[in-house]
């Protein structure tokens, strides 16, 4: 029982590199704090932007390499960097810091980024360059705040300082002098949300040569909490990109549930279009600022760069049937039951076996598993594992168990079906969705038929339930017009 | 040997989860004090 | 470890005591269950948190290790554990976490 066909018809992704503000991260922010890390240290384990573009996972994420050409590339990736690689691919960009302080300040309705007169005119020519930022957006930038009026402010008024290569070159202000939900901080982390949203948006919409004026409605998957203290999370950051990205037409809302947000946004989406209520939906993922630095002591401790110094932003256009585009199964989606258990049986069978079942298929009919992408480079030097390569072992001893695959086959099963990691460790960022912009081309180059997208969040983190939460759904070509 | 042991559980997500630590240790006899997931992403 | 859970468990202990307490977990790798296991008995590896320097000699069992395993009952294991066997080698995790295990 499911209405008319729903397409994906373009997924965009931008990273946004931010050494300057591995400071502010969680995690780095209390090391430095509680005096266990020296700001000097860190700073000495930071990357340039040219060796963050020529990271290979970074062009894994933004399209110019394919998973499968990148299980071939020698490890570590961050000693065998891709100098030929440029900060532009297929799927979207890497921006640099700069330009990222100038689409905040762009993007800013309340007066909540000072940038120094030098650096503004500065950015204004560089961002003249950018093919997204028009000359409408670069007259926001302004003439700049004095530099003395930004040193005061950040002395006299707690806002704080943003750098730039270790000068200071502006600050970002709290938006009410008492009010915990509104510190500097806090705007720190959801205009960065919102810039990063707005950004990908726009590339978007691009790549799919579509009007924004078309847009019916956005869900936002963002992991950020946009409120004031009576509203903490009220939320709709959807909109809030959506007016910046020229979505005029469009209205929107957030759909949360930790890392399984942009899958459950794109089921959510998918829905609204299939019931006929309307027929362009865009999900957008905007980065999530407090993971920045989360594992930078083990990146600091085998004297690595620290490698989450990268945002990321996803977006992804549902329509109508075209005809083309590859289909999201709606006759079959995984959910996990609150009554479902916690066992890693348990959440696959809900994610896995029950959908497939339904559709009356096996494992091993579906070509590729998309499951939460964390690039492993990142996590190992913590001792946090290999999280994909876990996710694809336990896929691959279900097959076994099922009698799918021999044992002797999960190695094969892995390399054939899975993929290395590749994205930042943003959870709704990294959760599946990094490889949808892969799978549409090669489903529309008919190299594979199809994938499943498996996402999971961890909703005990909130304490509010030991619950986790897991769903899932089956991207499929499109057979046609029916 | 577990019988009457005091037990933290420290499940993870990717691996086995607190409840279900919890729920075995417990109808073996041990008395689980504290329960926890972690998640490392 | 995460420092807060490390802080966690130092108060169980210090409430508890460690005579009539042990550990079980449930890491999806070898390497990360080891992890653990230093930590709770020898202190905290990367010398950052509250059991920097702190010997609790906890034992530490990974729930999948043999020695576990027998005392927990077919269907709890069938619905719990099964798969994850299949996932992580029990007879490496006992390996690996017996050696703390004799410095506790």
């Amino acid at each position: 029982m499911t209405g008319p066909k729903v397409v994906i018809k373009q997924a965009a992704y931008i990273l946004a590199h931010v050494p300057d503000l591995v400071r502010y991260g969680s995690k780095p922010e209390r090391e430095i704090a509680a005096g266990r890390t020296e700001l000097a240290e860190l700073e000495k384990h930071l990357r340039s932007f040219d060796d963050a573009v020529a990271y290979p996972p970074n062009q894994v994420f933004i399209g110019n390499i394919s998973p499968d050409d990148y299980a071939d590339l020698q490890e570590p990736w961050h000693e065998n960097l891709l100098r030929d690689k440029a900060r532009y691919g297929p799927f979207g960009e890497i921006m640099p810091q700069d330009e990222l302080y100038g689409i905040m300040k762009i993007w800013d309705q309340f007066d909540l980024i000072d940038l120094s007169p030098s650096f503004t005119s500065a950015l204004n020519e560089q961002l003249a360059a950018h093919p997204l930022i028009t000359a409408k957006d670069r007259e926001r930038l302004g003439e700049g705040t004095p530099q003395e009026k930004i040193e005061k402010k950040v002395e006299k008024e707690k806002s704080l300082p943003l750098f730039h290569r270790g000068k200071l070159v502006g600050c970002i202000n709290r938006a009410h002098d008492n009010d915990a939900t509104l510190t500097a901080h806090v705007m720190l982390e959801n205009l960065l949300t919102k810039v990063t949203g707005i950004l990908v948006t726009r590339h978007l919409v691009r790549n799919a040569s579509i009007e924004p004026e078309k847009i019916d409605y956005l869900l936002s998957c963002s992991e950020e909490a946009v409120g004031d203290r009576y509203n903490r999370g009220g939320g709709n950051m959807a909109k809030a990109i959506g007016e910046e990205a020229h979505c005029v037409n469009a209205s929107g809302c957030d759909v949360k549930s930790f890392c399984a947000g942009t899958v459950l946004a794109i089921i959510h989406g998918a829905a609204l279009i299939s019931a006929g209520l309307f027929n362009e939906v865009i999900v957008v993922g905007g980065g999530s600022f407090s993971k920045i630095g989360m594992k930078f002591q083990g990146h600091m401790k085998h004297n690595m760069p620290i490698l989450e110094d990268v945002l990321g932003g996803i977006a992804i256009l549902l329509s109508t049937d075209d005809g083309a585009s590859p289909v999201v199964n709606l006759a079959s989606t995984g959910k996990h039951d609150i009554s479902a258990g916690a066992t890693a049986q348990a959440i696959y069978d809900a994610l896995v076996i029950d959908p497939l079942q339904k559709l009356e298929m096996k494992i091993t009919d579906v070509d590729k598993f998309a499951v939460e992408l964390h690039n492993p480079e990142v996590t190992l030097p913590m001792g946090s594992g290999n999280v994909p390569l876990t996710n694809y072992k336990t896929i691959a001893a279900m097959a076994a168990m099922r009698g799918e695959i021999g044992r002797e086959e999960l190695s094969e099963f892995i390399r054939l079906r899975g993929m290395p990691g590749f994205s930042p460790t943003q959870g709704h960022i990294a959760s599946a969705v990094p490889y949808l912009g892969h799978s549409l081309k090669l489903i529309a180059d008919g190299k594979i038929n199809n994938t499943l997208f498996a996402a999971k969040g961890s909703l005990f983190l909130g304490r509010m339930t030991h619950l986790a939460d897991g769903v899932s759904f089956l991207l499929e070509k499109n057979s046609g017009k029916d | 040997m577990l019988n009457g042991v005091k037990v933290i559980a420290y499940g993870e997500r990717d691996g086995i989860q607190g409840p279900s630590i919890a729920a075995c240790l417990e109808a073996a006899g041990a008395d689980v004090i504290y329960q926890v997931t972690e998640c490392f992403v | 470890m995460d420092q807060e859970y490390q802080a966690t468990v130092k108060k169980l202990v210090e409430e508890h005591g460690a005579d009539n307490l042990m550990m079980i977990i449930g890491a999806p790798d070898v390497e990360g269950a080891e992890l653990v296991a230093e930590t709770v008995t020898e202190g905290d590896p990367s010398y950052a948190g509250p059991l920097a320097g702190v010997s609790l000699g906890l034992p530490v069992y990974h729930v999948l290790e043999p020695a576990i395993r027998a005392e927990i009952s077919e269907d709890l294991y069938k619905e719990h554990l099964e798969m994850m066997a299949m996932v992580i080698d029990p007879q490496e995790l006992e390996t690996a976490l017996s050696k703390y295990r004799k410095k506790s």
